[in-house]
C-alpha cells in the first residue's frame, strides 16, 4: 500500500467520508475511491453496493478480482438532553464504541460532573447541531421533552437523514410533535421515522433499563438495514 | 482501551512516517466460522510490534512472521489459515473456519 494512499484513506475518516481501496490481488495495484468520485471508475457498480452494505469484500469482474475496503465513517450519537436516562446510556453506548455528545442548553444538568466521560455541550440544538453536520452515520435521541429543545435538533436530524432519530414522550405528547413538525414542512413519510415511543419494548422501567431499550434500538437501526438505504424514497 | 479499525490504519501510518518498515495484513476473505469479518486490519512494524487482529489470537503470529518477509523483499502475500489445511499450514483455527489474509508493506 503506498503511503499517500494510506494517508488519505485515514484523512477521509478523520472527514467523516466515506472511501473505498481497491486492491488487485495479483500484482498489489490499488486505487483510492471517494464516495463522491465512484461514478468515474470502472468498478462503479461494486464499489458503490459494497459502500451500501458498509462491507469489505472481493468482487469480480471480467475475470479478474479485486479486494474492497470499504471505509465508512464511524457512528456518532447525540443526545438532547442531560437527563437521568442520559447519565445511564453514556457508559454503555461508550462500552458499544458510540461516540456520545450531550446537548442541552439547561446548565444546571449538563454539568462535566454528571457527566465525567463524555463531551457535553452547554447550549441550544440549532446553534450547536449545525457545526457537527450530522449526516447518515448519525444517531439521535432527544430525551427532554421540551419542544423549544428537541424541536429544534429534531428538524436537523430528519434534513440530515439520520439514520436513528428517536424521541421520549408518550403517544399524546409525540402527536403534538408531529403536527408541529407537519406545520414546519416535514412530509409524514419523513416524521414516520422518528422512534416514539422511543426504544424496543422491552418492558424497561427504569432510567438505565430506558437506557439499554434505547441503545439496543439504535443497534437495530445500525445493523438491521443498509445505512443508504435509510434515505426515504 | 480496545482498538478500533481507525486506531489501527491510523498507527500504521505513524509508524511508516517514523521511518519504519511497515505491513498492512486484511482479512480478505472467510468461509464458516471465522472469528474477525472480512476487512479486519493487523498492522505490523519491523520490529514485531503489532496493533489490531485478523483473528482470535490464532494466527497472528503466523501473520506478524510472514510480515517480517514482506516488509524486506516488499512482494504482497496472500495467506490463507484453517482446519481443512492443517496438514500444509503450520496454524490453523480452532473455530472450525478458514481465512485468507493479504499481507502488503506499505511504501
Amino acid at each position: 500500500m503506498r503511503l499517500d494512499l494510506l494517508a488519505e484513506l485515514n484523512a477521509a475518516r478523520a472527514e467523516r467520508r466515506a472511501a473505498v481501496l481497491v486492491t488487485a490481488l495479483e500484482g498489489g495495484a490499488q486505487r483510492l475511491v471517494r464516495a463522491e468520485a465512484i461514478g468515474d471508475d470502472a468498478l462503479a457498480e461494486q464499489i458503490d453496493a459494497a459502500l451500501r452494505s458498509g462491507k469489505s469484500g472481493m468482487v469480480e469482474k471480467d475475470g479478474s478480482s479485486w479486494f474492497l475496503t470499504v471505509q465508512v465513517p464511524p457512528v456518532r450519537l447525540i443526545v438532547i438532553g442531560a437527563v437521568h436516562i442520559t447519565q445511564a446510556l453514556a457508559p454503555i453506548a461508550r462500552l458499544a464504541g458510540f461516540d456520545m455528545t450531550i446537548v442541552d442548553p439547561r446548565t444546571a444538568f449538563a454539568t462535566p460532573e454528571r457527566f465525567p466521560d463524555t463531551p457535553v455541550i452547554a447550549d441550544w440544538p440549532e446553534t450547536v447541531l449545525p457545526p457537527m453536520k450530522l449526516d447518515r452515520y448519525t444517531a439521535m435521541a432527544c430525551f427532554t421533552h421540551d419542544p423549544k429543545i428537541d424541536d429544534p435538533a429534531l428538524e436537523q436530524a430528519l434534513a440530515a437523514e439520520c439514520f436513528y432519530i428517536g424521541a421520549l414522550g408518550s403517544r399524546k405528547t409525540h402527536g403534538k410533535r408531529l403536527e408541529r413538525l407537519r406545520e414546519k414542512g416535514f412530509s409524514s413519510e419523513q416524521t414516520d421515522r422518528i422512534r416514539a415511543p422511543i426504544g424496543l419494548d422491552i418492558g424497561a422501567v427504569t432510567p438505565a433499563e430506558i437506557a439499554v431499550s434505547v441503545l439496543g434500538e439504535i443497534i437495530l437501526a445500525l445493523r438491521k438495514k443498509s445505512l443508504r438505504t435509510e434515505k426515504p424514497a | 482501551m480496545l482498538a478500533s479499525d481507525d486506531d489501527i490504519l491510523g498507527q500504521a501510518e505513524v509508524w511508516r512516517r517514523a521511518g519504519k518498515g511497515v505491513a498492512v495484513a486484511t482479512v480478505v476473505e472467510t468461509w464458516g466460522s471465522a472469528p474477525r469479518p472480512t476487512g479486519s486490519h493487523l498492522v505490523i512494524d519491523d520490529e514485531g510490534h503489532f496493533l489490531g487482529s485478523v483473528s482470535g489470537g490464532c494466527v497472528e503470529g503466523e501473520v506478524v512472521t510472514e510480515a517480517m518477509d514482506v516488509i524486506s523483499d516488499g512482494k504482497p502475500r496472500v495467506l490463507e489459515f484453517g482446519v481443512a489445511d492443517e496438514t500444509a499450514w503450520r496454524v490453523g483455527l480452532s473455530c472450525g473456519g478458514r481465512i485468507r489474509v493479504y499481507v502488503e508493506r506499505v511504501d
